[in-house]
């Protein structure tokens, strides 16, 4: 019997998901024993050509990473998707949008301008910008476009399952190749992990107060981090309550709180906004009745940067994906 | 670009069924008269309304949202109107980052006796809105895929 074909392709990403890959250790051998690698630009050399030269839906599974923002990235996922029985959005970047995804804070211009112009450390008198296409005598170079707007993988293929996380945890990798190699998918469109939120599975929930009440906010970097307390109790804003578990808690273990890589549970829409909603309720405002709109959005106000708190890794799937331009910004 | 003055906005109030529900009811039994922009979503208290609710109105058309609620103090499950306050504030600072000019999302205290604020308020949100002009219309810069066309969808 020939053994299932895979490939594994990045896009806007940092190479994190590659590793961690590699992290699965000697589990990787069991994956290679039982799947023929076909494709994996960051470890083999296999190029486009190989790709094209199969037939449709030959892949048994591509493991996709990284957000869309270029036209390269759109092509090779719509080539990969052409060729492959399953597409696996694999990691925050395909599943949410990712780190990556916060340049929807802006756009081509505002970002070429910043990275290749007024970056202390960039050398550019001419205002050099990359350019699709740039003849040098008789050649000419070409460029993949660069877009304004960041997308998920799903926002430009169909996918049929996502493996959250930043990165991918092992055990969650594992159970999600465990699935599809013996068959026993869920539905179509479905997350491999749990569908629990943070908290339900935080170490730190058993000795949390019934009911958490922050008084004042504060940063990780501002104060010394009780490591048994909620993250909440002490004033930081964790978004455990609003994201999905999976992840082995990483971030808690190492003392620092959720910032929701693993994306909201299976019937939010937005995360950003499920998050900034939870952390609101919980703010201790005494004797409300008495505040003014103007009390109550200074003490608001100690939240800083809000957006890119909340919508940290998933401002290309939220509800409104992107901010709006004007000119003269 | 037609003149803002024949601009129509599309408005979506949300309101609590214990006050400002009932105070458009009055306002409307009692024959009061108003612009017609708006379309209400009731719902059984200002606490109730998710700020995903309110994106979606925007990502769905909506020029601007205004919610009501009943007065401090007089909400029908105690302190629902100020979650609701705390989340709009949240989501107020939220939606600046995101580039919506201030403004497009409000709310406002209003009881069930007061039909005449209800019209007052409705009728000042709209008039603020038509000033503003229409919000850039978001589902039509994320159909767009190139670089050159979505620029000029998505620059106002």
């Amino acid at each position: 019997m020939t053994k299932p074909k895979v490939a594994f392709y990045w896009n806007a990403s940092c190479g994190g998901c590659e590793e961690a890959v590699i992290d699965l250790a000697e589990d990787i051998l069991k994956v290679v024993e039982a799947v023929d690698i076909v494709f994996w630009p960051v470890a083999m050399d296999f190029k486009k050509k190989d790709i094209k030269a199969m037939k449709d839906g030959e892949i048994a599974v591509s493991f996709i990473n990284g957000a869309i923002r270029t036209e390269e990235q759109e092509e090779m996922v719509k080539l990969l998707r052409r060729k492959s029985g399953l597409v696996i959005a694999f990691g925050s970047c395909s599943h949410l949008g990712g780190i990556p995804g916060l340049a929807n804070f802006w756009d081509r211009d505002t970002i070429f301008e910043r990275v290749y112009k007024e970056i202390p450390s960039v050398i550019n008198p001419d205002g050099v910008l990359p350019q699709t296409k740039t003849q040098i005598g008789d050649k000419q170079l070409t460029l993949p476009e660069f877009w304004d707007t960041v997308k998920t993988l799903d926002q430009v293929i169909d996918v049929d399952y996502y493996i959250p996380g930043c990165a991918p945890p092992p055990d969650i990798i594992m159970d999600g190749i465990t699935a599809i190699l013996e068959g026993k998918l869920p539905e179509k469109g479905a997350v491999l992990a749990p569908d629990k939120s943070l908290c339900d599975t935080c170490p730190r929930s058993e000795k949390k107060p019934d009911k958490i009440s922050m008084k004042e906010i504060k940063r990780p970097h501002e104060i010394i981090l009780d490591p048994e307390k909620c993250f909440l109790e002490q004033g930081i804003i964790c978004l455990g309550p609003a994201t999905r578990s999976g992840c082995g808690e990483r971030c808690i273990n190492a003392n620092m709180p959720c910032r929701g890589c693993f994306g909201p549970t299976k019937e939010v829409i937005d995360h950003g906004a499920k998050g900034l909603s939870a952390i609101v309720s919980i703010l201790g405002i005494e004797e409300e009745e008495k505040l003014s709109d103007e009390d109550v959005q200074k003490l608001i106000d100690q939240i800083k940067d809000p957006a890119g708190l909340f919508y940290m890794y998933s401002l290309p799937s939220s509800l409104l994906r992107r901010k709006i331009m004007r000119k003269g910004e | 670009m037609k003149a803002k003055v024949d601009f129509e906005p599309k408005i979506v109030v949300f309101c609590c069924k214990w006050c400002s529900y009932t105070a458009a009811d009055l306002a409307g039994t009692s024959r009061m008269e108003m612009l017609p922009n708006f379309t209400i979503i009731r719902t059984m208290c200002s606490g109730r309304i998710d700020p995903e609710f309110i994106l979606n109105a925007f990502v769905k058309g909506a020029d601007g949202v205004l919610i009501t609620g009943c007065h401090p103090g007089d909400c029908h499950y105690v302190n629902g109107n100020y979650k609701a306050r705390r989340r709009i504030i949240l989501l107020q600072s939220v939606l600046k980052q995101f580039g919506f000019e201030n403004g497009r999302l409000r709310y406002e205290w209003i009881s069930a006796a007061e039909g005449k604020k209800f019209v007052d308020s409705v009728n000042e949100f709209i008039g603020n809105i038509k000033k503003l002009g229409p919000l850039c219309d978001v589902s039509k810069y994320l159909s767009e895929k190139k670089t050159n066309n979505v620029k000029s969808s998505i620059t106002q």
